[in-house]
């Protein structure tokens, strides 16, 4: 029972309540850094880094935390997980850090991770905010990769940098600048709706079917 | 002062917050449904800013110097305090004021281009001028790109679009039709 619920939360993250497709949360670091799928990678560790550690202080001291100031309180518990990731990052690979630039101290301003601790982590026992947090992280980390992939494969004919296609293919460039990323996130969208509606309808004959069968 | 001029519009056009570095995304897609609400939002989004470019510019010339590693705690809490305080001084010095902004003066705190404005600033290394000139064409920009989108959308209210489309995908896909045409503004300049 107790693994049951542990799953749950980890698994509505990752599909059910995907915090891009299905929230449209977080959208500034995703649209930003999806350029290449590399980054996208750094940038989901990141994210998952400072979403599990915060969520995991936060929910440890969720009793000492006053109601008053308590969003004051999450934004530190961040911006501390974030300086260490920015720092670790500068140290471990120098030259990703300089391609995602100011993103990295950014992640304070996700809304994504102020609105997991605001709606669970203060509210729930330790354990359950970890495998909430892990879950929207991996949610996180699939977007951001789906994303920077098919803006790298399409914008630059490459996947983490290795080249896909011969010489003759011709780089699709607008896909690596910005408004790629709008066109990209709004087709993957687009994709989920679709996906949603048809689901709705198989559901709804469904539920026509029996009644009619009754 | 030309060096001012093209701050100016490079925050304005060329690099514009929302449409080139993707920052304000939220209340860009989450409060754009109409004209006037988001021409509101954009002109306290454009005060905080300014405010916050003083206030980042002292913090880094007096207290940062000593200590950098302290410099994204230090002005997370300076911005959601600056908005605190501003809060109430329109709520004091002017109610009626207050009551048009609304629920939007709170939200501007987690609004990521007030942070990535301080960080792009501190970056760059701006002086007090630099610093209060980049404010405001980032901020006049993010009203822009809100003002445009909101446009946009109350137009597409009156047309028949299918139900699939309808919502953040059609939003974004207008976004970056919109990024597109700004990208045309690259050409102004090409001293970065």
């Amino acid at each position: 029972m107790k693994k049951n619920e542990s799953y749950e939360e980890f698994i509505k993250g990752v599909w059910r309540d995907n915090p891009v497709f299905a929230q449209v949360l977080g959208m500034c670091p995703m649209l930003a850094v999806t350029n290449s799928a590399i980054n996208a990678v750094a940038m989901g560790m990141a994210t998952f880094f400072v979403l599990v550690g915060s969520s995991f202080l936060v929910s440890s001291f969720r009793n000492w935390i006053p109601k008053q100031v308590r969003i004051s309180c999450f934004i530190i518990i961040i911006a501390t997980f974030v300086t260490i990731a920015d720092y670790t990052l500068l140290a471990l690979v120098p030259t990703v850090h300089k391609e995602l630039g100011a993103f990295i101290p950014l992640i304070v301003a996700n809304c994504l991770i102020l609105g997991r601790q605001e709606a669970f982590a203060s509210r729930y026992p330790t354990r359950l905010a970890v495998m909430d947090a892990v879950g929207m992280a991996v949610g996180f980390l699939i977007a951001l990769l789906s994303l920077g992939a098919v803006r790298e494969i399409l914008g630059d004919g490459a996947l983490f940098g290795v080249k896909l296609f011969s010489v003759n293919f011709e780089p699709w460039v607008i896909m690596i600048l910005p408004p790629g990323g709008f066109l990209t996130l709004g087709v993957i969208l687009l994709f989920f709706n679709w996906f949603k509606f048809k689901k709705d309808e198989f559901l709804d004959d469904v539920a026509e079917a029996e009644r009619r069968g009754s | 002062m030309e060096n001012l001029l093209w701050i100016f519009i490079s925050a304005l056009l060329v690099n514009n917050f929302v449409l080139t570095y993707f920052l304000g995304l939220c209340p860009f897609l989450g409060v754009s449904n109409s004209l006037e609400t988001s021409f509101r939002l954009g002109l306290a989004t454009t005060f905080v800013m300014l405010v916050t470019a003083i206030c980042a510019w002292i913090l880094n010339t007096y207290v940062l110097i000593h200590a950098p590693y302290l410099r994204l705690i230090c002005f997370i809490v300076v911005i959601a305090s600056t908005v605190q305080f501003i809060e109430m001084l329109i709520k004091k010095l002017s109610p009626a004021l207050f009551r048009a902004m609304g629920i939007f003066l709170p939200l501007i705190t987690t609004n990521c281009a007030i942070l990535g404005l301080a960080i792009f600033a501190t970056n760059r290394g701006y002086g007090f001028w630099e610093g209060i000139i980049y404010a405001l064409g980032a901020g006049v920009g993010f009203t822009l790109a809100m003002v445009l989108l909101a446009g946009l959308r109350e137009e597409s209210e009156l047309s028949s679009i299918p139900k699939l489309i309808q919502g953040t995908a059609m939003n974004l896909i207008i976004a970056g039709i919109l990024s597109m045409a700004f990208m045309g503004f690259a050409g102004l300049f090409s001293s970065t």
